[in-house]
């Protein structure tokens, strides 16, 4: 297909207002804290190389944190924070989305305007400082009439560096649950969508240069003291700002928040639940890309509404089980633990997404593989690759303990390339999922857990607190639980990893709903 | 009935670096209203530190100083330093404001109204002989080294001061355009009734300009005294500063006699 022509590019243009006034949002408010913070403290740490040399540390130690684990860091502190002022004061605030990407993003961009604007002030020749004072001039005046005009050309390089990272960096925010343009390109890594992935890289880069240029017009206009120029240039800056927020302000607020983690199959589900909400007058947004230790805290602190998750999942990660149950009484006793957090456990969606160890079907019958059992003599010659948490999962741990079960390496992948990559032979093993369609694709198998030492992993479905009696919510979800089996997930996952206009979330979440809807 | 002293030092002292450098020591030492006094002296000789005790750049350690019959120690720094003219070695314009922003600038920091210091700015870029129209709104780097510094004089004028204190004016300067300054200035001085104090190493300059020589070393004023007064003064170091002035008459008389008939 036409890259120029593919629909995808309408399908990601539809998205434009939403994500990219969120990003300005987050991004603008990020700078005007950074800068309200760090210029203040560079003029007052200036003169004083103690406190200068501490405030430029601390920066540059933030600034070593990789932005992603920056905003992760700040969810679980907000939230924290939170529940303390809930105890203490009787308030509590939202730890999700905007203002833990604020705060982080704020964080991250303070140390080129410290450091620029302490380097600026440094440079400033000592005989125009000593002129100042000759003329008669206040410290205070020689720093706003003198020395701040004199280094405002180094100031602004760090400010335009500030913005751009932060433009940059706030493509992060999504998995802590704040819009952005980087939900283009969470969405599109997972749903093998590009044409989504290319679109949000283009679209941030343009931002950040568009900003650059803008400040850059400032800069000149205040320099060469030309008024037009620089009200032109805040005239742009604030024309942009305006212009996304606008669409952002006359979309409808309130509504169900729908929330899914960061992988193909979630995509589809929420998208799912908002058409069936939808379709049901309800109003609903989602919120995708979220973190898997993120969202449940999310539902729980009533900042999304309803999500899917899987029984073993919380069993093991949420509620710290290390004991396996068969799945009936595995998710009665869940549904009694969430329940004492109010949160519902509506039922379950009628298949299970599991981890299962997955190798190529022909390797597996010319080795007689079946079970993880036939697998254990072979294992020390052989290779495994897992996602980025299995290996440090409690499952992994039951499994190895289960079946005595070592390998001779092991590696870490995103799970769309473990499947081609176990295809090809590059690895011999992976810990896959059992409703992947990519199984199916590449002819592998999943071989079978004989020993029971992997926990059920049905799909179930969430409320939040705030739900709990909501009769229409629930009407409006009744009819998808128990109808999806693992075959129809298994095709509807391979159909989103698909690289056409029909794999986006939305197309296949109505292919699956014409598959399992009443007739 | 002797004049009132506008600059008086009593007694000063002052010393860097925890006592161990003595800039000035023990100085006393009078301006009087409408005289031109240089002082001369080598790097070190603590002549900087001494014009700079009178506007308070710098705070003594001892002593007693008066301007225009006032303690400086009772008069806010602020305030004193705008009421004295100060031309910095080299200019010390600002190099992000234009002409008239650098000459109006101790006129804006007083709250003159803005008519006011404009044509302020004229009349001084007459008095320094630089033509208005065209100079007024150039930047210090457009300008060449002689009209900087004429700028810097006319900077150190705006406010309509007693007193001009000037460190070095016009070291930098080629032969020919210090020259011209220095006469310029010398006529501004007479004209306006400033007192003024100047710095110099240079003694032919100080000779040439001023009507009395303070000459510094080690931090103690060596000796004081109109250049005839000084020509009779018995140190030895004073004898050897002015031995080049005297070389360079003597030479430049018989090189260049007036009626050509050598």
């Amino acid at each position: 297909m036409n890259l120029l022509t593919d629909p995808r590019w309408g399908d990601a243009l539809a998205h434009l207002p939403d994500y990219l006034g969120n990003h300005v949002r987050v991004s603008v408010a990020a700078l005007a804290l950074g800068l309200v913070v760090s210029l203040p403290l560079a003029i007052i740490a200036r003169n004083r190389p103690v406190l200068r040399g501490a405030i430029l540390g601390l920066a540059s130690v933030v600034q070593t944190v990789p932005g992603l684990a920056l905003l992760a860091l700040f969810y679980p502190l907000l939230l924290a924070l939170a529940a303390l002022t809930a105890a203490w004061f009787g308030f509590s605030f939202s730890a999700f989305g905007f203002l833990p990407a604020v705060l982080a993003l704020a964080l991250y961009s303070m140390l080129p305007v410290l450091r620029n604007t302490i380097t600026g002030l440094a440079g400033v020749d000592p005989a125009i400082l000593e002129a100042a004072q000759g003329v008669g001039m206040t410290p205070r005046q020689s720093l706003t009439m003198v020395e701040l005009p004199l280094a405002l050309p180094v100031m602004m390089a760090g400010i335009r560096t500030a913005a751009v990272w932060v433009i940059g960096t706030a493509t992060l925010s999504t998995p802590i649950g704040q819009t952005s343009l980087g939900n283009y390109i969470f969405a599109g890594l997972q749903t093998q969508n590009w044409v989504f992935v290319l679109f949000g890289c283009v679209a941030a880069a343009v931002l950040a240069l568009a900003v650059d240029q803008l400040l850059a017009q400032i800069e000149n206009g205040l320099r060469n003291r030309s008024r037009l120029r620089a009200s032109l240039g805040g005239l742009g800056l604030a024309a942009l700002i305006a212009a996304t927020l606008v669409p952002a302000i006359a979309r409808p607020h309130g509504g169900y928040v729908v929330g899914a983690k960061t992988f193909a199959e979630q995509y589809v589900l929420s998208a799912l639940i908002t058409q069936r909400l939808q379709s049901a007058g309800l109003s609903a947004t989602t919120r995708a890309g979220l973190g898997s230790n993120v969202i449940f805290d999310a539902l729980a602190a009533g900042d999304i509404d309803v999500y899917v998750d899987y029984s073993g999942t919380l069993w093991a990660n949420q509620f710290h089980h290390t004991e396996i149950k068969p799945r009936t009484e595995l998710i009665n006793e869940l549904k009694a633990m969430l329940a004492r957090q109010n949160i519902t456990l509506l039922g379950e969606l009628g298949f299970e997404n599991a981890y299962a160890l997955v190798m190529p079907k022909k390797r597996a019958e010319a080795l007689g593989i079946r079970s993880i059992s036939d697998l254990v003599a072979q294992a020390p010659s052989m290779s495994i690759a897992g996602d980025y948490e299995f290996f440090s999962r409690p499952e992994w741990a039951g499994i190895r303990k289960a079946y005595g079960l070592s390998f001779r390496a092991q590696r870490q992948m995103q799970p769309d390339f473990m499947y081609a990559a176990v295809a090809s032979g590059e690895v011999d093993v992976i810990a896959g999922y059992t409703s992947d369609g990519l199984i199916a694709k590449y002819d592998l198998v999943a071989l079978d857990d004989d020993r029971h030492a992997i926990p059920p992993y049905d799909a179930i479905m969430l409320l939040s607190p705030k739900r709990r009696d909501d009769g229409a919510l629930k009407a409006a979800l009744q009819p998808m639980l128990g109808k999806i089996d693992i075959a129809t997930m298994r095709e509807a996952n391979l159909r989103a990893s698909g690289n056409d206009a029909t794999s986006s979330p939305d197309a296949v979440a109505r292919w699956l709903w014409e598959k399992i809807g009443p007739k | 009935m002797p004049a009132t002293p506008l600059i008086a030092y009593a007694h000063v002292g002052k010393s860097f670096a925890d006592g161990r450098v003595v800039a000035v020591d023990d100085v006393s030492l009078e301006v009087t209203e409408g005289e031109f006094l240089a002082i001369v002296g080598g790097s070190g000789s603590g002549k900087t530190t001494l014009l700079r005790l009178a506007n308070r750049l710098i705070e003594p350690d001892r002593g007693r100083i008066a301007v225009e019959g006032d303690d400086v120690s009772r008069i806010d720094p602020i305030l004193l330093r705008r009421r004295i003219g100060y031309v910095f070695q080299s200019g010390g314009l600002f190099p992000h404001l234009t002409v008239a922003g650098n000459i109006g600038i101790t006129p804006k920091l007083l709250g003159w109204p803005q008519a006011e210091i404009a044509a302020r700015v004229d009349e001084l870029l007459a008095l320094v002989r630089l033509d208005g129209a065209h100079h007024r709104d150039r930047l210090p780097h457009e300008l060449s080294g002689g009209q900087r510094q004429r700028i810097g004089v006319a900077r150190a004028l705006a406010a309509k001061p007693r007193i001009v204190l000037m460190d070095e004016p016009f070291g930098a300067l080629d032969p020919l355009t210090r020259d011209a300054l220095g006469d310029d200035y010398r006529a501004l001085h007479r004209e306006l009734g400033l007192t003024t104090v100047m710095i110099t190493h240079d003694m032919t300059e100080a000779i040439l300009l001023a009507d009395r020589v303070a000459v510094m070393r080690a931090g103690r004023l060596l000796a004081l005294g109109t250049p005839a007064e000084l020509s009779t003064d018995t140190d030895p170091y004073v004898g050897e500063l002015l031995r080049t002035p005297r070389r360079q008459a003597e030479r430049l008389g018989a090189l260049l006699p007036r009626d050509g008939a050598a």
